[in-house]
């Protein structure tokens, strides 16, 4: 293999990687965006919605071989998790955050890191401990294109993340909800005033944010099976990246998990880290990113409010 | 009586911000709303407009009680405002603010306004050009059209406070609130201002203002309404204010704290 195609190889894994943490990060930085507060139990929506895919999945597909219709039951099975999601955590929301709005800093989050393990446990009691496979819909075998080898499902996964982020930019950016979203993150009391009913933005931003999740979730899972602690060291990763691209703002959240994706496979491929500390990478970007440019990459330094 | 409050009081722990007070904004008038620095002006605005709730007392808009709704209701019964401190979104253009403020025109609520807002941009950009195009002439009207594709925040300090004005009538508000549009203003932005206020009366909106600088107030002001450590001290047309020995004293102190 040339060097140039063991470049691009590289790239095409670190994309892949860093398509998945991208569409995880975009959840933590929408919400700090409109709430400034974070999330923590994302990482665990991803989870569920891994385990909703597998579930919907199994059962549109039944015994039927690999085929069109297996591909098709996976994104049938892929939309249904994304809805169950949105609609969980629009009701995790609703119970767990919104009475906590007006009060201190502190409490929404600690109510998150609650909800993060009720979410787990929750999943460990009734679906049990041990990992389950989520089959890939398609023979998984890695085709070479241009010298470079992939794997149908990295295909899926560049295919899927890009699609996902050019229509969440196009939806924040142009339509009327989307604007109200900005006008939501940036002054809620104007936007109110402006007709803007801020807790339906509320609502829809956390039924975004969770939907990407499960779609991330599923992705994740095809390569590494479903447990209950799925979403713990993805979600703090993809919190990573959404730092790093600066919290709170969309474009940063894409760039980190990017870059978080493309630094941890050129880490481990030309670095020669080894495959074991891979996961350090990601925080040890973070203690340097935090000390040259605590707002993050994209982001922007806030004056506290009086 | 286009809006009137009953009794409006609005404590803060012990401290009473405002106290007892009854406003009252006839309709098609220019209202000013005085008093020193605590008076209590901004929370009663705060107390009108659902960025704050009264402790005690009514308000009424058109007869309808409308005390502790929330301010996205308040804003489609027809009232809109501006702040001291203006409050743009800063990061989105000078024409994205307008279009906020058109957020809620468009759309039939029978078919769902939510629906229709999440997919205005990919189905519906004929709207999306409806509300452009209004928004410009809002724009147009404050002679901001020029600089639409600005972001709000690269405005010169007047722009910035006309563009907030521009933003709350494009909600088409009854009545508008300004929180002491011409502060930060040179005489010619003062000047412009004062004519602004003239030609939004003229649109049929009634105007509120709180406003330090008396030239302004004198000058525009069909009513005033003087406020003093959250109470009403007195109200009328502006010569009678002018001369109420209550409002000199108010503002001069009286002669025995010499």
């Amino acid at each position: 293999m040339s060097s140039v195609a063991v470049f691009f190889q590289h790239l095409t894994n670190g994309l892949t990687l860093g398509g998945i943490y991208a569409l995880i990060a975009l959840g933590y930085t929408m919400v700090y965006g409109i709430l400034k507060f974070i999330n923590f139990a994302h990482g665990d929506i991803l989870m569920v919605g891994a385990y909703m895919g597998m579930f919907a999945f199994d059962f549109l597909r039944g015994d039927a071989p690999l085929g069109a219709w297996t591909f098709i039951s996976f994104l049938l099975a892929m939309i249904f998790s994304a809805v169950f999601c949105a609609v969980l955590g629009m009701f995790i929301e609703k119970v767990a955050y919104k009475p906590l709005r007006r009060a201190a800093r502190l409490a929404p989050l600690l109510s998150a890191i609650g909800v993060s393990f009720i979410l787990s446990n929750g999943a460990a009691w009734m679906w049990g401990t041990q990992s389950r496979k989520l089959n890939y819909p398609f023979d998984n075998s890695p085709i070479t294109i241009l010298g470079i080898s992939i794997t149908p499902h990295q295909i899926l996964v560049l295919i899927v993340s890009f699609a996902m982020m050019v229509a969440l930019t196009l939806f924040v950016g142009k339509s009327r909800m989307g604007k109200a979203m900005r006008a939501t993150s940036l002054d809620q009391d104007t936007a109110q005033l402006m007709g803007i009913n801020v807790n339906v933005v509320i609502s829809l931003t956390f039924a975004i944010g969770s939907a990407l999740a499960a779609v991330g979730g599923m992705l994740i899972a095809l390569d590494y099976k479903c447990y209950p602690t799925l979403g713990t060291m993805t979600g703090l990763k993809a919190f990573v990246a959404a730092v790093v691209g600066g919290i709170g703002n969309i474009s940063g959240a894409m760039l980190g998990g990017i870059l978080l994706g493309l630094v941890e496979t050129f880490g481990v491929a030309v670095l020669g880290i080894p495959q074991g500390y891979k996961d350090t990478i990601a925080f040890v970007i973070l203690i340097i990113i935090l000390l040259l440019k605590p707002e993050g990459i994209l982001g922007k330094v806030e004056k506290e409010k009086v | 009586m286009l809006l009137e409050t009953e009794k409006l009081s609005r404590v803060y722990g012990g401290v009473v911000a405002v106290n007892e007070v009854d406003f009252r904004v006839q309709e098609g008038l220019i209202t000013g709303l005085i008093g020193p620095n605590g008076a209590g002006k901004t929370t009663l605005f705060n107390n009108m407009t659902g960025l704050d709730t009264p402790t005690n007392g009514k308000v009424l808009f058109e007869g309808k009680d409308i005390t502790g709704k929330k301010a996205n209701e308040i804003c489609r019964l027809g009232i809109a405002r501006t702040f001291q401190n203006i409050r743009l979104f800063k990061e989105m253009s000078v024409v994205e603010n307008v279009m906020i403020g058109r957020h809620f025109k468009v759309g039939d609520k029978n078919k769902g306004r939510f629906l229709q807002s999440v997919k205005s941009y990919f189905f519906m950009k004929n709207e999306e050009k409806t509300i452009y195009n209004k928004a410009l002439e809002y724009l147009d009207f404050f002679g901001l059209a020029d600089l639409r594709n600005e972001d709000a925040k690269a405005l010169p300090y007047g722009h910035q406070r006309e563009l907030e004005i521009a933003r709350a009538m494009a909600t088409e508000p009854k009545l508008l609130f300004l929180d002491e549009p011409a502060a930060g203003m040179n005489p010619q932005e003062t000047e412009h201002l004062m004519e602004m206020i003239s030609r939004i009366r003229s649109l049929g909106v009634s105007v509120v203002l709180i406003e330090h600088d008396m030239k302004l107030v004198m000058n525009i002001c069909d009513e005033i309404t003087v406020l003093n450590f959250g109470n009403k001290i007195a109200s009328g047309t502006p010569n009678a204010i002018k001369h109420d020995p209550v409002v000199i004293e108010a503002y001069l102190g009286s002669e025995e704290d010499d």
